[in-house]
């Protein structure tokens, strides 16, 4: 593991009405998107309804936690306090295997080792009472 | 209905300034006003429209009241740094449909000497999706970097082809006095310059910078009977992009959908441009832009910046003035891509002028092509 300076202050998510569910799996450590019962389109990030009909009727889908890195960059530079100290960290987005892609960061790895197409699982970082992040790993 | 031709630039001015720390935000503005009156051959009791952008929610009144302007038509669209072009096209719509007969479109910004760290900050915007985004440390610079990554994993666009954009804006920045960086470059400084965010070096990000500018837009009756000879709002668009519920592909640009529209209503096609002002936060900017304005095929952009076609006497010269690579970003820099535009196709550019030219095109881009951004497409010809 990193070491205490490096083990980050990031922002905490504000959690929000339409995002409570997702968070609140997080803090289990499960990882979920949705997908709309009307026209079954699978969609990330949450939200209280499906954006491609403005249905309401829509399942929480538990996601395996596996996917692809779709694209990622090594920040070597972010002077907000949060990140300074965090340098290099790569940021990517990771497609899951339910199909969508989202903003996450690649840890527990040497950053100039992670490509393109590389796959990943999801692990947790515990932030506050109640907040954990999705961070990927390389897959086992 | 069609705006083409009903409207005209009569007046612009690009404030010289690239550090003004002895200025105020607004003394920027109001300077710039005064240049591109001056250039019209009006007075500020002539403006009865104006825009601008990155002032407060309602700065646009405290502006008004600066300038002691009572406007008809007010409008501080927000939508990044394309926000000026939009604002364009908005003038040209409000004063063909008749709610005003000259439009003052205002920027200004000390975003260098108040030191803000727009590239390499964190910024939270407090919308919905910032809550999946922030706590991961997005900066500007790698929210295109992850564009840049991707465009290079599926087409093989290489760090040396985006350097290739770097270099041709700085050798035309040489040509512009006004310019802050004017020493040449070669495609081995860009790729040995230090990388803030894989694969994007320090060369392929733009500049933060002081200044300012200012545009003036009425009717073309009005502008034929002014000082300089107009130049016509042929046709203009507008669209956004962003994470798409999860499905975006990030190497398209909101250019595509602006751009073909934009082109359409003016009915002309890219061999018709003499010259193009493409939004340059990044190489990777560029070299999204032209693919998404349809001038190359998808994954092409890479090998078309090459070989000095985008260059001045290349086929498709595009940001003459040096771009906010190597002349100037305040922050934002639409209005300056309108500016040059606009000289380009009245014939005052000196040693960079583009021959005979008679059709612009300027594509905007605010905000960042990884997450989300606007795209600004406006045809300008005389």
């Amino acid at each position: 593991m990193a070491d205490e300076k490096k083990k980050s202050k990031r922002p905490v998510p504000r959690v929000d009405e339409e995002s409570k569910p997702f968070w609140e799996a997080c803090a289990r450590h499960e990882l979920y998107v949705q997908k709309c019962r009307v026209c079954n389109t699978v969609f990330y990030y949450p939200r209280a309804f499906c954006p491609e009909d403005l249905s309401q009727d829509f399942d929480w889908l538990k996601c395996s936690g596996k996917g692809t890195v779709y694209t990622f960059t090594i920040t070597r530079q972010n002077q907000s306090s949060e990140f300074r100290n965090k340098v290099p960290y790569v940021m990517a987005y990771v497609e899951l295997e339910e199909g969508v892609r989202m903003l996450t960061n690649i840890v527990d790895c040497d950053p100039e080792m992670v490509t393109i197409g590389m796959p990943v699982e999801v692990t947790f970082e515990d932030m506050a009472p109640e907040i954990s992040v999705p961070l990927f790993k390389p897959a086992a | 209905m069609s705006i083409s031709r009903k409207t005209a630039l009569a007046g612009v001015y690009e404030h010289p300034l690239r550090w003004a720390p002895h200025k105020t935000q607004y003394q920027i503005m109001a300077e710039s006003a005064r240049g591109a009156l001056e250039d019209a051959g009006l007075t500020i009791k002539d403006v009865n429209g104006l825009c601008t952008s990155g002032v407060g929610g309602m700065g646009i009144i405290a502006l008004a009241e600066h300038l002691n302007l009572n406007p008809d038509f007010l409008d501080s669209n927000s939508i990044g740094g394309s926000s000026f072009v939009s604002h364009t096209a908005h003038a040209a719509a409000a004063i063909a449909a008749g709610y005003c007969d000259v439009a003052l479109i205002l920027y200004g910004s000390k975003w260098s000497s108040d030191r803000f760290a727009i590239g390499t900050g964190g910024a939270g915007s407090g919308d919905p999706p910032e809550q999946f985004e922030g706590c991961y440390g997005p900066t500007t610079v790698g929210d295109y970097a992850l564009t840049a990554q991707r465009h290079m994993h599926e087409f093989g666009t290489t760090s040396e082809q985006l350097a290739e954009i770097a270099v041709t804006t700085r050798k035309h920045a040489s040509l512009n006095p006004n310019a802050k960086f004017r020493d040449l470059i070669t495609v081995d400084d860009v790729l040995a310059s230090r990388e803030v965010s894989s694969p994007l070096h320090l060369l392929d990000c733009c500049m933060i910078s002081d200044g300012g500018g200012a545009l003036l837009v009425t009717s073309a009756e009005r502008a034929r009977d002014l000082k300089k000879k107009p130049v016509y709002i042929m046709s203009a668009a507008e669209s956004c992009s962003h994470t798409s519920a999860g499905m975006r592909d990030l190497t398209d640009a909101a250019a595509k959908q602006s751009g073909a529209k934009a082109m359409e209503g003016a009915g002309v096609s890219h061999a018709d441009f003499d010259m193009a002002m493409i939004y340059d936060s990044f190489t990777i900017t560029v070299c999204v832009t032209l693919e998404s304005l349809g001038f190359c095929k998808k994954g092409e952009g890479g090998a078309f910046v090459q070989n000095g076609r985008i260059g001045l006497g290349g086929e498709l010269p595009i940001n003459t003035d040096g771009g906010g690579l190597s002349s100037n970003h305040p922050g934002m820099r639409g209005i300056f891509l309108v500016i040059e535009a606009v000289k380009q196709l009245r014939g005052e550019c000196g040693e960079r002028q583009v021959k005979d030219c008679q059709l612009a095109l300027c594509h905007g881009t605010g905000g960042t092509l990884g997450l989300r951004h606007s795209g600004a497409s406006l045809v300008l010809g005389v």
